[in-house]
């Protein structure tokens, strides 16, 4: 594995004097590259900014590289962020939107530049056009809330029970999906769809590649063979074996064939959130903790 | 690691002492290595029947069956396999190969153009081999390759950036290096050669970058190119008409998996991808002659016999690289195909005639067939600029991973995938060496997960006798044994040994990551062992 940028730099100083020679000839090196403008990766900003045929180039690339996760328009697909939100989870800067794409985000769904197996790698060039056309569907002001977050976070973990199942940095249950980006990776809309339909689009597992951060939340109800019951969220499941969290967290390994009965539902765990429950105010409030706490 | 502490070892005997210390690694080696004997001729690949032992081309024999005459390990006793010897190339991305096994050597290839021979015993190193490929590579859908040929002293390999090149069995050392076509311009290769007499017939990858596919076929001993055959027609060739305006030259129909060979009728069987760009059909009205078709070639010159289109004017990626799986029914000579569109064709080997299409999985983009029994595409689903939902998806309702057909239950056996997309269009202008979709597609909505089957099909009805299920859509091929058995893997990375006429499963074993591969068998010393690859690694299995 290759060093991290840090691990790097202290081992060159630890070389000495030459090793800072050859930091001056490098910059030299890394200057002469900017100006004949080929190494684009050196550059900090889009060469394409506002260019609006590279926009229309780079929704090309999009389509093929990055809507499979995304979604057609950049809007947030099963598992990817919905990017036309202003502010993004691991920089919003163009030098920001390079790095991620092209060395991916390490221990998340997001693969680098080429290994997505899905499209097929991009040039620099094309990854500046995805910038670009990103840019171009971007809403200028980011997701707001009018409501209270503060009031907001006294619900989520008290009242409303959010807490219970659902984690927000390190605090809370892990047996819905942790909320601690939520804010940062989709709409507020969406959001709020979540609360009061939480089946209607329940996390879709995306076959194969899906494999290695397979909570999908898929409720599944069990009963063994001496008539033990279990319901809880699939974790891992093959053809011969399930893998489950029940809802006191408790995790299980299955042998399918021994068990009595084994039934798997689309239907949320989560209780759909209805006005009784959960006001719109009060809703506007979980929203506006959500969205501070993703911007943080 | 293990190679900077070989470069000490040798500082460390001094020059002056590197050339006994290379002799006496060489006598060691020569002792250590199996007696890798007779060479591999072209009768010996005809005759592969008789050597069940071996396996010596990519699908097992020229009939494409993957199908074993070895019995040792078989219905009674298959619940006791264990596994014998992992190899690891320790390389990222997926791991497609099915290996060769000659006479005690097992040759292999993996990811990044990586080929190695091991002793098949032990799985231990003969020689390894890598090769040094340009960084601006861009091969579609990962840096992959599926195997070797093999005839003479030689070994065959296709690369990422488009050669073709020869390599010594006994050294890995090259001995021939051909350029097939600039990989810059879109171009990779990731197929298994065949060999048939003294050619290496061979294939190409890219229909995402608008190429203009081809087969070749390169004279063995010196890599001089013997014939080309462009699978779409240029101006003055039949099918030329079939595409509008200067879109041929953009065309794709990449072959891009191995085909098989009818010895009887000297004539090779191919198939191609899909037309270019694959989810946009404005731009080359027409059928689009050679893409997703079925090709009957002669060996010698690559000439075409017949062909055979499978979906016309195909606008969701339904390439037709399917291995051709050859059978006979009494008087007559067929080929099985599962198709990635959904449908199971079985077609007369003479003429290239449709007896039936019949399908095996969910199919929406086809809902009536023409008078020749072919199914024909439904307009409505065509993509749109907001998406078509279509089934089979974009990955197809089956892909490269090889079916199997067993002479004893007469069935076929294929990894199907029941998974729907979204097929969105969008025009776009041709780059050379750029993606070429005109668009995209994405999962679906839909609250069912994917999932996938292994269906054991009847060739003379189509009708499914038996079917496996998968928890997600698998991308692992299928081995057929005489010895009751058939063998396949998950997405879920087990590795699964079935009752060929019930589908019973018989023995399961987790690798640890998905099986992107299809499974084969070899023997050595009168043990039989079961070799699949899964993710970085070539697992063998035999009875204890």
């Amino acid at each position: 594995m290759m060093p991290s940028w840090n691990s790097r730099n202290q081992l060159f100083r630890k070389e000495g004097r030459l090793i800072r020679w050859s930091y001056v000839l490098a910059g030299c090196a890394l200057i002469s590259f900017c100006i004949g403008g080929t190494w684009l990766l050196a550059q900090d900003k889009n060469p394409f900014a506002r260019d609006a045929k590279a926009a229309k180039l780079g929704e090309f690339q999009f389509r093929a590289n990055c809507a499979f996760c995304h979604g057609l328009g950049a809007r947030g697909g099963g598992r990817g962020p919905d990017l036309t939100r202003a502010q993004k989870r691991h920089g919003s800067s163009d030098a920001d939107l390079f790095r991620t794409i092209n060395e991916g985000v390490p221990g998340t769904a997001m693969p680098p530049n080429g290994a997505t197996q899905q499209g097929v790698g991009m040039t620099d060039e094309e990854i500046w056009q995805v910038i670009s056309y990103i840019r171009s569907v971007e809403k200028k002001a980011d997701a707001t809330s009018t409501g209270n977050a503060a009031h907001g976070k006294e619900l989520f973990q008290g009242t409303a029970g959010c807490s219970t199942c659902h984690m927000i940095q390190g605090k809370g249950g892990r047996i819905g999906p942790d909320l601690s980006t939520a804010g940062s990776a989709r709409s507020t809309e969406y959001l709020v769809e979540s609360v009061r339909m939480p089946s209607k689009r329940l996390a879709q597992g995306i076959s194969e590649a899906m494999k290695e951060f397979s909570q999908e939340y898929e409720t599944v109800t069990v009963v063994t063979a001496d008539g033990t019951k279990f319901m809880g969220v699939v974790l891992n499941e093959d053809h011969f074996t399930l893998q489950m969290m029940d809802t006191r967290e408790n995790l299980h390994l299955f042998e399918k064939d021994k068990l009595k009965s084994l039934e798997k539902s689309r239907e949320s765990l989560m209780p759909a959130y209805d006005q009784k429950m959960l006001s719109d105010k009060d809703l506007q409030d979980v929203v506006a903790y959500l969205l501070l706490v993703g911007a943080q | 690691m293990a190679r900077n502490n070989k470069g000490r070892f040798l500082a460390a005997l001094g020059m002056t002492h590197l050339v006994s210390a290379t002799l006496m690694l060489f006598a060691i080696a020569a002792y250590f290595v199996p007696s890798a004997s007779a060479q591999v001729t072209a009768q010996r690949l005809l005759d592969s029947a008789k050597e069940p032992q071996n396996w010596l081309m990519y699908s097992g024999d020229y009939a494409g069956r993957r199908f074993s005459a070895l019995e040792q390990i078989n219905t009674s006793n298959a619940a006791a396999l264990v596994p014998k010897w992992a190899y690891q190339t320790m390389a990222g991305g997926k791991f497609e190969a099915t290996p060769l096994v000659v006479d005690g050597i097992l040759y292999g290839t993996g990811q990044d153009n990586r080929a190695f021979a091991l002793d098949a015993k032990s799985g231990r190193p003969i020689w390894q081999y890598q090769r040094a490929l340009p960084a601006d590579i861009r091969p579609c859908c990962g840096r992959v390759n599926r195997g070797l040929a093999v005839l003479g002293d030689k070994v065959f390999l296709g690369t990422l950036d488009s050669h073709v090149i020869a390599l010594d069995a006994k050294t890995g050392n090259v001995l021939w290096d051909v350029t097939a076509v600039d990989y810059r311009g879109g171009y990779s290769i990731t197929l298994a050669p065949l060999v048939i007499k003294n050619l290496v017939i061979i294939g190409v990858s890219g229909g995402e970058y608008g190429i203009r596919g081809f087969i070749d076929a390169y004279d063995a001993a010196t890599g001089d190119r013997k014939w080309r055959f462009y699978t779409v027609p240029g101006p003055g060739e039949p099918g030329h008409e079939t595409w509008e305006g200067d879109s041929w030259k953009t065309g794709g129909a990449p072959a891009w998996i191995t085909g098989t060979y009818d010895p009887s009728t000297d004539t090779t069987f191919w198939t191609t991808g899909n037309p270019s760009p694959s989810n946009r059909g404005e731009g080359r009205a027409g059928d689009n002659l050679y893409s997703n078709s079925l090709l009957a070639l002669d060996p010698e010159t690559g000439k075409l016999k017949w062909y055979f289109q499978f979906s016309k004017h195909d606008e969701h990626d339904y390439d037709a690289t399917q291995v051709p799986v050859m059978v006979d029914q009494g008087e007559k000579h067929l080929i099985m195909q599962a198709n990635r569109d959904g449908f199971f064709y079985l077609i007369d080997r003479a003429s290239g005639k449709l007896i039936y299409a019949k399908p095996f999985a969910k199919v929406t983009w086809s809902d009536s067939k023409d008078a020749s029994g072919a199914p024909i595409a439904r307009k409505d689903a065509s993509p749109t600029p907001d998406g078509t939902r279509v089934c089979p998806g974009a990955a197809g309702a089956t892909n490269w991973m090889s079916p199997t057909y067993d002479p004893q239950t007469q069935l076929f056996y294929v990894t199907a995938r029941e998974q729907c997309d979204i097929f969105s269009t969008a025009p776009q202008p041709y780059e050379r060496g750029h993606a070429y979709y005109g668009s995209a597609y994405f999962p679906n909505d839909d609250a069912a997960p994917f999932t996938g089957a292994l269906r054991a099909i009847e060739p003379g009805t189509g009708t499914i006798k038996w079917e496996w299920k998968h928890p997600s859509p698998t991308w692992s091929g299928v081995l057929s044994t005489a010895g009751g058995l058939v063998f396949t893997g998950d997405a879920e990375g087990n590795f699964i040994a079935l009752e060929a006429a019930s589908g019973k499963a018989l023995w399961h074993f987790q690798c640890g990551a998905s099986v992107y591969s299809s499974p084969m068998t070899f023997a050595i010393e009168g043990k039989q062992y079961v070799a699949v690859v899964a993710g970085s690694s070539l697992f063998t299995f035999a009875l204890p």
